[in-house]
């Protein structure tokens, strides 16, 4: 399955995972600390600058990441552009488009892999409550696997259904598709006790 | 207990999945996708505990850098932007609407929207409210009228929420963990 590491290379590829969330972390506190849109235009400028040391292509596959947040720039500039206080608006969009593009520099330079410990490290905690590290990596490890089963499953049944009428399924493949996980789940849960149980 | 964390796991797998359907949008062009129903199901289908661990492992996912949030959203920045609140109260609409499910002795159906309606609507509306208003530095009634614009189709999946939850108790009904 496609994860949203960037597949170009750069610096921060090789950095330790938890040292660039530590600095994210850091980094997003002081960006919503900062109220004057001058300051908050030179985070933008230095957060576009990070993302060019790593070449054009890796900078447009950063744009395009923040691209979804379109319509809450539309609403908020509109909004403020109607109670005419733009350095205010000016403030929000900047920080709300900085903070998002810093935490996706994050995703695209770190491998899911890596990602995964760092949040198995994160849930140690949970072993309070029986959540084990080992559970834990298992039901990651099975949801990651199911999903594009269930995605072929799915196909499937919008098929089944096409053959059999001229009307789209829509929310009628939902019952089929419940049921399907439901099933999978029980089949999954008696192999996993035939080879010895989830510990 | 390897039958708990099969089910998390394929429910987290189910809310992911629900996700990649192809949007419908509404009139005044307001997206609708499965994804807020898949976390629905979780807590009617599955109970609150269970309900609200799937929709935590697959927040985990989207967070390690899968894109699985509607329209192939995901990552870190996800919880950097607007829609944070959104994120944060999932697990809890969960859990709350299994709680509710576990404890009402209405007809699955009727439950299931119920509990959909309480734990889907009301609880996820405050976290996201609050997360907007918090994040893009407006006032809580603002805020609630930009949330405003999704409650139709939400309104929707709730019912939806609880056709499908009938139809499995009458074709599964030990299938109902909720219900167990």
């Amino acid at each position: 399955m496609l994860t949203l590491t960037s597949p170009v290379e750069i610096w921060a590829h090789r950095l330790p995972a938890g040292l660039k969330l530590a600095a994210i972390a850091l980094a997003t506190t002081v960006l919503f600390a900062l109220q004057a849109p001058v300051l908050l235009a030179l985070a933008a400028a230095a957060t576009v600058g990070l993302y060019a040391t790593g070449g054009a292509r890796f900078l447009w596959a950063g744009v395009r990441l923040v691209w979804p947040l379109w319509p809450f720039v539309l609403i908020v500039g509109l909004w403020h552009l109607w109670t005419s206080d733009i350095s205010a608006g000016t403030s929000v969009i900047l920080r709300m488009l900085t903070a998002v593009a810093l935490a996706n520099f994050v995703t695209m330079t770190t491998r899911l892999s890596d990602m995964i410990e760092v949040i198995q490290w994160l849930a140690q905690p949970l072993a309070i409550f029986g959540l084990s590290p080992r559970k834990i990596a298992l039901a990651v490890a099975l949801a990651i696997r199911f999903i594009p089963v269930m995605l072929d499953r799915l196909a499937q049944i919008t098929q089944s259904w096409r053959a059999r009428s001229p009307r789209r399924p829509r929310w009628r493949v939902l019952v089929p598709a419940t049921l399907a996980a439901l099933d999978d789940a029980d089949r999954a849960a008696e192999a996993l006790r035939a080879r010895g149980g989830a510990g | 207990m390897e039958r708990n964390l099969t089910h998390i796991a394929l429910f987290a797998a189910l809310i992911a999945v629900l996700g990649l359907i192809p949007k419908i949008d509404l009139a005044g062009g307001v997206p609708i996708t499965a994804q807020s129903l898949g976390i629905m199901l979780c807590g009617t289908v599955l109970g609150a505990r269970r309900g609200a661990l799937a929709v935590l492992l697959f927040l985990a996912l989207v967070a390690a850098g899968l894109p699985l949030l509607s329209g192939g959203r995901g990552g870190l920045g996800v919880f950097a932007g607007p829609s944070v609140g959104y994120l944060l109260g999932f697990p809890v609409a969960a859990f709350v609407a299994g709680w509710v499910m576990e404890r009402t002795t209405l007809s699955a159906g009727i439950a299931a929207t119920t509990a959909s309606v309480i734990g889907g609507i009301g609880v996820l509306y405050v976290f996201g409210i609050i997360g907007m208003a918090v994040m893009l530095d407006k006032s809580l009634s603002e805020a609630a009228f930009l949330g405003m614009a999704f409650l139709p189709g939400d309104i929707l999946k709730a019912i939806l929420a609880g056709l499908v939850t009938q139809s499995l108790a009458r074709m599964r009904p030990a299938s109902l963990l909720s219900r167990g």
